[in-house]
């Protein structure tokens, strides 16, 4: 017995919503992040299952926006740990409900 | 691919990623997420992509997991170990899954098996990385070296 494609879909929305998740109920700023990862590579496995799925042979469009997603991700990784540490050595926090200095 | 192969491996990732989520302390939570990129890895092995799985291992539990475990390190004077929690996150997190399950279980065309696929190797990677997707190559490339010189300005020391 194979698994069908709604399998795939329905596992990358439950690591979606996990994600979702820590990106919105946690105060810690390195969890809103940890949050921000686990969604990227759920629609990670969207992409690659798509392809997977779809009509044979073709491009490997799935997979090489996967890689490329992968790369960005980890840019984008770097910059936001290294804005975790600008903020605690300005603000000796990480708690990002107190980083309100904006707030009207 | 089979369903117990599938059904196994999706039952550690959710369960690493739930710990990822909702433990206390931050440094098991940044294991936890190490662990959960692993089964994304495994994942992406099953669908027959197995060098997205080797990217991912090496970039997301060789690189990113190490990062946040150093942020960590480097953050953890002065903050409190105690949080309170957002429920209203949860809410909308299981209001969002709900949705997606709903769409997902309701479009018959996504009820399909996988078809016969010939293996995706390196060298076709490679040639169509370097032919159709050279643009894009090298703008990631760019982005990257922009980023990484954007983190190190953003913690540099002001003299």
């Amino acid at each position: 017995m194979t698994p069908t494609l709604q399998l795939f879909l329905i596992i990358s929305a439950a690591l979606f919503s996990i994600g979702l998740l820590a990106a919105l109920s946690r105060r810690h700023a390195i969890f809103v992040l940890i949050g921000i990862e686990m969604m990227l590579a759920a629609a990670n496995i969207n992409f690659v299952a798509f392809w997977r799925f779809g009509p044979q042979p073709q491009e490997p469009t799935g997979v090489m926006i996967a890689i490329f997603a992968i790369a960005i991700a980890a840019a984008e990784a770097a910059v936001g740990l290294a804005l975790v540490i600008a903020v605690y050595r300005h603000y000796r926090t990480t708690d990002i409900d107190q980083l309100n200095q904006l707030r009207g | 691919m089979n369903n117990v192969a599938l059904v196994s491996i999706a039952i550690v990732t959710l369960a690493a990623a739930l710990a990822a989520a909702l433990l206390p302390q931050l440094m098991r939570a940044a294991l936890s997420l190490a662990l959960t990129f692993v089964g994304v890895a495994a994942f992406y092995v099953l669908l027959g992509a197995e060098f997205v799985g080797l990217v991912q291992i090496f970039v997301y539990v060789g690189a990113v997991a190490v990062l946040i475990v150093f942020t960590i390190l480097l953050t953890r004077r002065g903050t409190k170990a105690a949080e309170h929690f957002k429920w209203s996150g949860a809410l909308i997190a299981i209001a969002v899954f709900a949705g997606l399950v709903w769409a997902i279980l309701n479009t018959p065309a996504l009820a399909i098996t996988a078809p016969a696929i010939q293996p995706l190797n390196v060298k076709r990677i490679g040639e169509v990385l370097l032919t159709d997707y050279v643009w894009p190559l090298q703008c990631v490339g760019l982005l990257l070296t922009a980023a990484l010189i954007g983190a190190l300005v953003l913690v540099m020391e002001e003299k």
